[in-house]
């Protein structure tokens, strides 16, 4: 009786391991490229592929494959084919160390786009870092990643010298907020966020001008991700009197959140950064919604001249995703990585931590003119282009309201 | 005043789902002994069920919630039950007599197959997905507290499941032999009870009350996600060990005094929101320090 007990659970746990080992091989055998190049670069990513982040994440997946695959077939780097090795890090800090882990310790892999949260960046930074890999993220926006944890205090210090970014930070991006909700006569706000390092800092900075020009935040709340029920939080708001909320998070937890609120009978708008400037946050946030409110970094990648090209090229080679709020970045990004590995390839033979720290310097050293506009670094890493967008709601999709750059 | 009722309603709401999906964890317990952490996952299935149906369903259907509720809540009961029986028949019959260690990571185990099955092959699960507009929109206003149609259609329905099973566990005959079973399984056996089909029928009993549970939250809260699951089965779970697990009573009073901590705690302590699952947790920790067995554990005759 007992064996056959045995034998019965014995076989999912060997279709599992089937299962599991038949992916392993997959991915290995899914990069050979092959082209004109003799030898082989890899560019690796690390984004939510999966999960409910997994919308950007995908998006910035398919911009970097674009940006790929056009540098092999124009040839870019004589000599040299680029393979392209994208990593789920699931939006979770913890999978993300994991995938540095696994990239950083990859021989021919010189540069990284990622990540899409704060959160994980912070937990990939050193790993990266330690083998002189470029990391640029097109979405991360903490101050703290680039200008050190003491950056509030204005002791500012570079923790890492091989990270970059194309997103501008929250240090503009809150208190670029916080200037347009009081252009718009608002005064009392209250606050929310989800206590993620994004979430939290983009709060924190938001409150500081919020205070600096008089206006009151009437309730300051936080939830965790994941948090579905939302009427204890919106009960507490309610009676305050609060004109707009101002939240620190991403469109999983801010959308049932506006919709909750709505249907409360809290009428007022939902204001987040670029962690809820995504079509998702319409879907989720329901048809009441109209009138809620967004900041992301750029100017919209639709109306820009010079993201054009990329816009019909993402198109053309028929991505099942949309680009997403940081596909365009993401696009720059690799870019940044690729006009590099150019400049310093070329006659080199193989990747050890000479050519790698060549790389970081060419990428410090940026200057061009990307989808998204000028790009170059400052002495920390952070994009001098720091253009901004508020969104809004309106019929039921995102429409820019105001694109302009941040003037304390 | 007003805000302490206004919280205290939200609380009720918020408990009448745990409690619901507590059900099935304790109801399960009593009988086999087993914590079947895959229960949460059969209250996210019940929602996607009711969700895969409205899809599903002619336009003229989909606005009228009088039919469209119902129909979305079999479909839900459906798919959490027919999981529910093959997970019980494949995973946890051929252990019924291995260590109880062995269903316990067997249970985890279906768990995380149903959250990842989910997320694959669910068209668009990999994001959160928007859930219709089941209940009615709307809302009464007693004494300046808003309670909302929906909640009101939430704590009726889950107080009316709540009796009904108590009345079947305690007057039925099939009641009868679950508390025999749960009491002295080999026993019954003896006595011509078929034990197998009893458990079965805890099962898709528990199974049923968490779809219940899962489309109510799906169109109260406007949103369904793979992982709903994990988070209010452990509430649920946390629940049941409150209120004595094993116990029907206390489970339920279990499911409403954790909603009720939780939101007071979001009013009332500092950081309130973003800690409410920690106050909620420390609550569980004083109980069984004081009463190791739950508020109402020691009824031990009456569990099922």
């Amino acid at each position: 009786m007992r064996n056959r007990y045995v034998v019965r659970a014995a076989i999912p746990a060997i279709i599992g391991v089937i299962a599991v080992t038949g992916c392993g091989s997959n991915k290995s055998s899914g990069g050979g490229t092959g082209s004109s190049g003799s030898h082989t670069v890899v560019i690796g990513l690390s984004a939510p592929l999966t999960g409910p982040l997994s919308a950007l994440g995908l998006g910035m997946k398919n911009s970097v494959d674009l940006a790929v695959k056009q540098a092999n077939s124009a040839n870019k780097i004589k000599g040299w084919t680029i393979k392209f090795d994208p990593q789920d890090d699931q939006g979770d800090a913890n999978v993300g160390g994991q995938v540095a882990a696994s990239l950083s310790s990859e021989s021919n892999l010189v540069g990284i786009v990622g990540t899409l949260n704060s959160s994980v960046a912070q937990q990939e930074q050193k790993a990266f870092n330690d083998q002189n890999i470029v990391m640029i993220s097109p979405a991360n926006t903490n101050p703290a990643l680039t200008q050190g944890d003491n950056y509030a205090s204005g002791t500012k210090t570079r923790p890492y010298k091989s990270y970059f970014r194309v997103a501008t930070t929250d240090s503009i991006q809150g208190p670029f907020a916080a200037q347009y909700l009081k252009s718009q006569g608002i005064n009392k706000v209250a606050t929310v966020n989800d206590q993620k390092t994004y979430g939290a800092g983009l709060v924190a900075e938001f409150e500081k001008q919020w205070k600096k020009q008089g206006g009151t935040v009437t309730s300051h709340q936080t939830i965790n991700p994941g948090d579905k029920d939302f009427s204890g939080v919106i009960s507490k708001i309610k009676p305050t009197g609060a004109q707009a909320l101002y939240y620190g998070g991403e469109y999983p937890e801010a959308g049932p959140l506006s919709k909750q609120m709505k249907a409360a009978g809290l009428n007022i708008p939902l204001m987040g950064g670029d962690g809820i400037y995504d079509p998702t946050y319409v879907k989720l946030a329901g048809s009441k919604s109209d009138g809620d409110l967004a900041t992301s970094v750029g100017a919209p990648t639709d109306k820009l001249q010079s993201a054009q090209d990329f816009v019909s090229a993402y198109k053309s080679a028929g991505y099942k995703e949309d680009f997403s709020a940081y596909g365009a970045y993401s696009y720059d990004a690799a870019n940044v990585i690729i006009n590099a590995m150019a400049k310093v390839l070329p006659g080199k033979t193989s990747i050890d931590s000479t050519v790698r720290q060549a790389i970081v310097a060419a990428v410090q050293s940026t200057d061009f003119d990307g989808v998204t506009g000028h790009v170059s670094f400052d002495q920390y890493g952070d994009t001098t282009n720091k253009v901004l967008t508020v969104y809004k709601v309106k019929g039921g999709a995102w429409v820019p309201v105001k694109t302009d750059t941040f003037n304390s | 005043m007003t805000q302490f009722l206004q919280q205290l309603t939200n609380g009720v709401v918020l408990g009448a789902t745990y409690g619901l999906i507590a059900l099935g964890y304790t109801m399960v317990y009593g009988i086999i002994q087993l914590i079947n952490f895959a229960h949460g996952d059969i209250f996210m299935l019940g929602a996607f069920g009711g969700l895969a149906l409205y899809d599903v369903l002619p336009h003229s259907m989909q606005d009228q919630i009088i039919i469209a509720l119902p129909l979305c809540t079999l479909a839900g009961i459906a798919l959490s039950v027919a999981v529910a029986v093959v997970m019980e028949r494949v995973a946890y019959r051929p252990l019924r007599n291995a260590p109880r260690l062995a269903p316990l990571i067997t249970a985890i185990g279906v768990s995380a197959m149903i959250e990842e099955g989910t997320r694959l092959w669910y068209p668009g699960a990999k994001a959160p997905l928007d859930f219709p507009q089941l209940l009615p929109s709307g809302a009464v206003t007693l004494g300046g507290v808003r309670i909302s149609y929906a909640s009101i259609v939430v704590v009726v329905v889950a107080v009316v499941l709540m009796i009904a099973l108590q009345t079947f566990v305690l007057r039925s005959r099939t009641g009868r032999a679950m508390r025999a079973t749960a009491q002295d399984p080999d026993t019954a056996k003896l006595m011509g009870i078929n034990t197998d089909r009893v458990i079965v029928v805890t099962f898709v009993l528990g199974a049923s009350l968490a779809a219940v549970a899962g489309v109510l939250q799906g169109a109260r809260l406007g949103t369904v996600r793979f992982d709903d699951g994990f988070i209010a089965g452990l509430k649920a779970f946390t629940a049941a060990v409150l209120g004595g697990i094993g116990n029907i009573t206390g489970c339920v009073a279990g499911g409403f005094i954790l909603g009720i901590v939780e939101v007071m705690a979001v009013q009332y302590l500092p950081h309130g929101s973003g800690y409410k699952d920690l106050w909620a947790f420390v609550v569980l920790i004083l109980v069984l320090v004081f009463k190791p067995n739950g508020l109402f554990g020691e009824e031990v005759a009456v569990r099922a």
